[in-house]
């Protein structure tokens, strides 16, 4: 397709995707991970999946695959372990050693094995130590609770005993009785269980102890106030100490299981008060001895994660590579020999010096005997669209590809949408003061770009500063148009020269222009001031801004129109020249091209003439005289011819194209059963290549015509209404200079005017969070939509097809950022 | 109001309900099962299933793999998604979804209790347990020596409480107490659900009586095949059945009195949704019915899917979900015991 081209234009290279080829490499076996490697580090093939019938694991390399995945699955365990100590991988250190693949899975399978070793033991001290801590905690609150519930108990006891004395009546229950006998009798074999439970539970638990054991129990517990590890989970929790008296074996039984459930740690406990303060000292002499192993373990654990993580980006570098490496060989399919592997890649053109280059060197650095073979192949496959961009460019061209990306190599609109897009942008955002505020935010941007490149930023944030480079050219062309609105947070300054006008005589202060008079030369630059704050101000502004959409909303349809004529003279299709883009450029231009031809005619007159009237008596009444609205002479004749051009048009662009399609087909068609019945070889064999040519041999009228019909109402509708739609940029940018005069004079000016400090602090801060937040933040959102619409839906829809696919190449660099 | 749940159910339901369709869309399919099949190791089907929705829940296991791994963080993912739909749901849709894990707890309960009668390590025990039917006193079940204690102590402060007001007697728990045991329960839930899924009326109601009449049907002829040739009588087999569904009640009757397999089968031959089950068997056999009652069970959850504004999506995903981690055990053991001819047999493919 490339090669075919006409001769007529220049390349436009420009704004032309890289023409592509689909080479096939056949690799020997042994060189194969050495040229893939080199070719990554390239990154300029995209290859195709020649097995993409069988599953991963039935792959020729799944088995190399399945190892990078345990490496990286360790390398995520290093980096979790590494988390939980708080050491950070350290930067990047770009230089790279040569670590063989194999070394590396052997050296991370021992770093591995010792750090889990290391956890383990930390751990069981970790967890004897924890256990320890608990035991002194509950050895401290039972030993509180021990002397002071005896106490109360005894005395309890012996009241309980004098009121037995006193008052021996048929309403003492008789349990209770009981009870006390046999705690009289059986005191010693009371036995209890202390221990800790988890706060949340210790509620449960005491209910289940209680209807497990009928009552009798008699369970006290402590809150203990700061929270404390748990030996088993190892998380922190809030505890309460318990203890539990009982009494008989059965009832021992159940609790112990019990508190098995609840996950209650059990601790022994003498009731002794010297034992008790033996163990107590006991239990502090082993946590102290305890802690200090444990931190000896830590220290050494923190140095292994150390320099682990000195190399960690460099083996996970590594690791991502040799996997991204293996996915690229499962692609390729194995020679029936099995000595070599086959390659088929799509490469632009002009890399084809640096591979063939590349396999050189990797056939020499592997030693290998057969050098690997590069060809290109002939394919009717439409190839991917490669546009070589640069930082500045790129986020552009992503405006572009959002909406789709392009056909191989047909026009892109990128390289207009760099001045076209800010321009418009800054048509609806003209004001310079918020221009120097934008510029000022993206320059800080820009400035701090390489520190920034590197670091992981918020969504929003990341967004801004992918669009660093769009948001400055829309900063400086809304100071550029700016300038010409003169207007700078919505107040008008005599930059350029003193205001063309002054007043007649003091009676012109009520703010109309008509007491004006003209004493200067006009304004160099843009918009007089003296048009600010009068009455006539918005009629003005809104006349001028009105009339420049259309202007500039025509002219950028008939680029469109102009860019699709570049496409059909490029792709050799003269149908779309002669039934397309001639119709479409007379329709346009006779209706709306007129009309701007007018409204310069009106502006350079100075005429009185009033343009709806025209336009819409054009069609209305074309014969009827204009009278006053009359620009200039014959405009009658004009008027006619154009309308009878474009009604012409219409039809010009409906009917011819379908049928001369069908003429075509059948000519096609005709020619192909004459020479079958021919029968030479020759002739046989040039009908098969015509036919796989052109697979969609099915011509089906009716679904030409109507597609037809439909671009062509489309096209006649959407002249008028894209044109309409280009009025846009009007209504904005009026909203936008409404926007900020009233902030200006109903916050600043309104606080300003009460004369108090308190106010006009109140009044500023105010100002400044409603520009910011409104006006530079939401406005620019605003005004950056619209001109994303314009250009994707006003501006595309005349020539973009933007039905291609994108250029991926196998690269390192673009490997980093994504996680698989 | 039947018909009429378009107007309001999307006002509490719609969000999860996308949701639970967003996760049936992550049901393996057809092909997946194929792949699946012809691993080699289960370090293969790791890698099959981490380009699944498994993905992130296998990533970080360490090979070599075992068996209950997969089956483990495979349930840890359904269980993850039904916490987080229990979290977004409200009434009665969380009472709903909570009605599903009922299932589980009572199964929980049996395996302790049986457990702890053969004396086994209660946390070995809690490890194997479902994690959907797990309760905050689970382990103290072990405390108790016979179903009143059972009750008393523990499922008094469980949703399973009301459904054991049947079941409370103060014999010792053995084997077969406790077999009779989980029957009652399971028919208390289920006729305690229907009724529930009878309540909120509409879509819901339809389709989840339609499901769970299966689920009660099936557990029926389980019941009957199981419990011939053992000391369980007539009549108590009869009250063991669930008094709803398409067997019920004259269908109850004939399986009551059952003695062989093929009197099941001619029982069931007379209700036609059955009779395509059982014309795939052969005489006498009783091996291949579980699968094929999967698989038709398998077949009405699909067809859930089908309709639109009702909580029965929830139910059939998560019984969806469940069949596949019972297809990807069995696989897995397969494959771990090199037994992979047959694998065919119990996998029962859900698209």
């Amino acid at each position: 397709m490339g090669d075919t081209r006409g001769g007529c234009c220049p390349p436009m290279d420009l704004f032309r995707s890289e023409t592509m080829q689909l080479v096939q490499l056949i690799i020997p076996m042994e060189s194969a991970r050495l040229t893939v490697y080199y070719l990554g580090k390239l990154g300029l093939l995209q290859f195709k999946d020649l097995n993409s019938d069988k599953s991963p694991f039935q792959r020729t390399y799944a088995g190399q695959i399945k190892k990078c995945g345990e490496m990286a699955r360790t390398l995520r365990f290093f980096k979790e372990q590494m988390l939980k100590a708080g050491v950070s991988p350290s930067a990047k250190s770009v230089e790279e050693t040569e670590i063989d693949v194999d070394d590396l899975e052997v050296k991370l399978a021992e770093l591995e094995a010792e750090l889990t070793e290391m956890n383990a033991n930390g751990e069981k001290l970790q967890r004897s130590y924890n256990e320890l801590v608990e035991y002194k905690i509950v050895l401290r609150k039972a030993g509180d609770f021990f002397p002071s519930a005896q106490h109360s108990a005894t005395a309890r006891q012996r009241e309980m005993e004098l009121n037995q004395m006193v008052e021996e009546s048929i309403e003492t229950p008789l349990l209770q009785e009981q009870g006390t006998s046999t705690d009289l009798s059986k005191q010693v074999k009371l036995g209890f269980v202390t221990g800790l439970v988890s706060r949340g539970k210790s509620m449960a638990f005491e209910r289940i102890l209680f209807r497990a054991t009928r009552g009798n129990v008699f369970l006290e517990q402590v809150p203990i106030e700061a929270p404390i590890t748990d030996p088993v989970s190892g998380e922190k929790m809030e505890k309460n100490v318990f203890m539990v008296f009982y009494s008989g074996e059965r009832a021992k039984n159940k609790i112990l299981k019990i508190c098995d459930a609840f996950g209650a740690n059990r601790y022994p406990f003498a009731e002794d008060c010297g034992k008790q303060a033996l163990m107590i000292s006991e239990v502090s002499g082993k946590i102290s001895e305890l802690k200090s192993t444990i931190d000896a373990g830590l220290l050494h654990r923190d140095h292994l994660l150390r320099t682990i993580s000195d190399q960690f980006e460099q083996w996970n570098l590594k690791v991502k590579k040799e996997k991204s490496i293996h996915h690229t060989l499962n692609m390729l399919s194995l020679d029936v020999t099995k000595k070599c592997l086959v390659a088929e890649a799509w490469s632009p053109v002009f890399a084809t010096k640096q591979i063939q280059d590349v396999l050189q060197r990797a056939s020499v650095d592997s030693n290998s005997q057969v050098g690997a073979i590069f060809q290109v192949l002939h394919t009717r496959e439409s190839p991917p669209t490669y546009f070589r961009t640069n930082k500045f460019t790129s986020a552009f061209q992503e405006i572009v590809d959002a909406y789709g990306v392009a056909k191989y190599q047909e026009a892109n609109p990128g390289v207009y949408t760099i001045v076209t897009f800010p321009f418009l942008f800054a048509v609806m955002f003209g004001d310079w003061g918020h221009g120097i505020c934008l510029l000022l935010a993206t320059l800080f941007f820009i400035i701090r770009e390489k520190k920034l490149s590197s670091q992981k930023l918020g969504d929003i944030t990341e967004m801004t500063f992918g669009g660093r480079y769009v948001i400055m050219m829309m900063s400086l062309f809304s100071i550029y148009t700016g300038f010409i609105y003169n207007e700078c947070f919505s107040v008008a300054f005599d930059l350029f020269a003193p205001s063309a006008y002054a007043c007649r005589d003091l009676s012109c202060r009520d703010a109309y222009s008509i007491g004006l008079i003209k004493v200067r030369d006009t304004y160099p630059f843009g918009v007089d001031p003296a048009w600010h704050g009068t009455r006539s101000e918005l009629p003005f502004l809104n006349s001028l801004k009105m009339k420049m959409s259309i202007l500039l909303g025509v002219a950028q349809m008939n680029l469109g129109i102009l860019l699709s004529y570049s496409n059909a003279t490029f792709f050799g299709n003269s149908l779309n020249i002669w039934f397309q883009f001639i119709p479409q450029m007379i329709f346009l231009n006779s209706l709306f091209g007129y009309l701007s031809l007018l409204i310069i005619v009106k502006w350079c007159t100075g005429s009185q003439a009033d343009l709806y009237h025209i336009m819409i008596y054009m069609f209305l009444s074309p014969t009827d005289e204009l009278g006053d609205n009359q620009l200039f002479p014959y405009q009658k004749t004009v008027q006619l011819v154009l309308l009878l051009l474009a009604l012409v048009s219409v039809p010009w662009m409906l009917l011819p194209k379908p049928f001369l399609l069908k003429k075509r087909h059948e000519n096609r068609h005709q020619g192909q059963s004459y020479t079958q019945v021919q029968g030479t070889d020759d002739a046989l064999s040039e009908a098969k290549h015509d036919s796989h040519g052109h697979g969609h041999e099915e011509f089906e009228f009716s679904e030409v015509f109507v597609h037809q019909l439909i671009h062509t109402i489309e096209f006649v509708l959407g002249a008028v209404s894209n044109t309409a739609s280009y009025l846009r940029l009007w209504a904005l940018s009026l909203a936008h200079s409404q926007l900020s005069i009233v902030f200006y004079e109903k916050v600043l000016l309104l606080a300003w005017g009460y004369n108090n400090m308190v106010i006009l602090v109140v009044g500023i801060i105010i100002f400044i969070f409603a520009t910011v937040g409104v006006l530079l933040i939401m406005e620019t959102l605003s005004a950056f939509l619209h001109a994303l619409r314009l250009h994707w839906v006003e501006f595309q829809n005349k020539f973009y097809e933007g039905d291609g696919y994108k250029f991926y190449p196998f690269s390192f660099i673009l490997i980093d950022d994504e996680d698989y | 109001m039947y018909g009429f749940e378009a107007m309001t159910f999307n006002i509490h339901g719609g969000y999860l309900e996308a949701i639970v369709r967003g996760h049936r869309a992550g049901l393996l399919t057809a092909a997946d099962y194929n792949n699946l099949c012809q691993c080699e190791t289960l370090d293969d089907m790791k890698m099959h299933l981490s380009a699944t929705e498994y993905g992130p829940y296998l990533q970080n296991e360490p090979s070599p793999l075992h068996t209950t791994t997969i089956v483990e963080k495979c349930t840890l993912k359904l269980v993850d998604e039904y916490k987080h739909m229990l979290c977004q749901a409200t009434e009665p849709l969380s009472t709903f979804l909570e009605y599903i894990t009922y299932g589980h707890m009572i199964d929980n309960v049996v395996l302790i209790v049986t457990g702890t009668l053969h004396e086994r390590d209660v946390q070995e025990l809690l490890e194997k347990c479902h994690p959907l039917g797990m309760f905050d006193s689970i382990a103290t079940l072990a405390v108790a020596q016979n179903m009143r204690e059972l009750y008393r102590l523990v499922l008094v402060d469980t949703p399973l409480a009301p459904y054991f007001s049947e079941c409370i007697t103060s014999e010792d728990l053995d084997d077969m107490n406790i077999e009779i045991m989980r029957n009652t329960l399971y028919k208390a839930y289920l006729e305690d659900f229907y009724k529930f899924c009878q309540k909120l009326g509409g879509a819901t109601a339809e389709i989840m009586s339609d499901l769970l009449a299966f689920e009660a049907d099936r557990r029926a002829v389980n019941i009957t095949i199981n419990s011939i040739g053992t000391e369980l009588t007539r009549d108590d087999r009869r009250k063991l059945y669930s008094n709803f569904g398409l067997l019920y009640p004259y269908g109850h009757e004939e399986l009551a009195v059952c003695e062989d397999i093929d009197q099941v089968r001619g029982a069931m031959e007379k209700y036609p949704p059955y009779q395509s089950i059982f014309s795939k068997l052969s005489y006498g056999e009783s091996q291949m019915l579980d699968k094929a009652f999967y698989e038709e069970e398998v077949k009405r959850l699909c067809l859930a899917f089908e309709q639109q504004f009702h909580y029965g999506v929830f139910f059939a995903y998560m019984r969806l979900r469940e069949q596949e981690i019972r297809n990807l055990m069995w696989i897995s053991e397969c494959v771990a015991q090199n037994q992979k001819s047959r694998v065919h047999d119990s996998v029962v493919f859900i698209f």
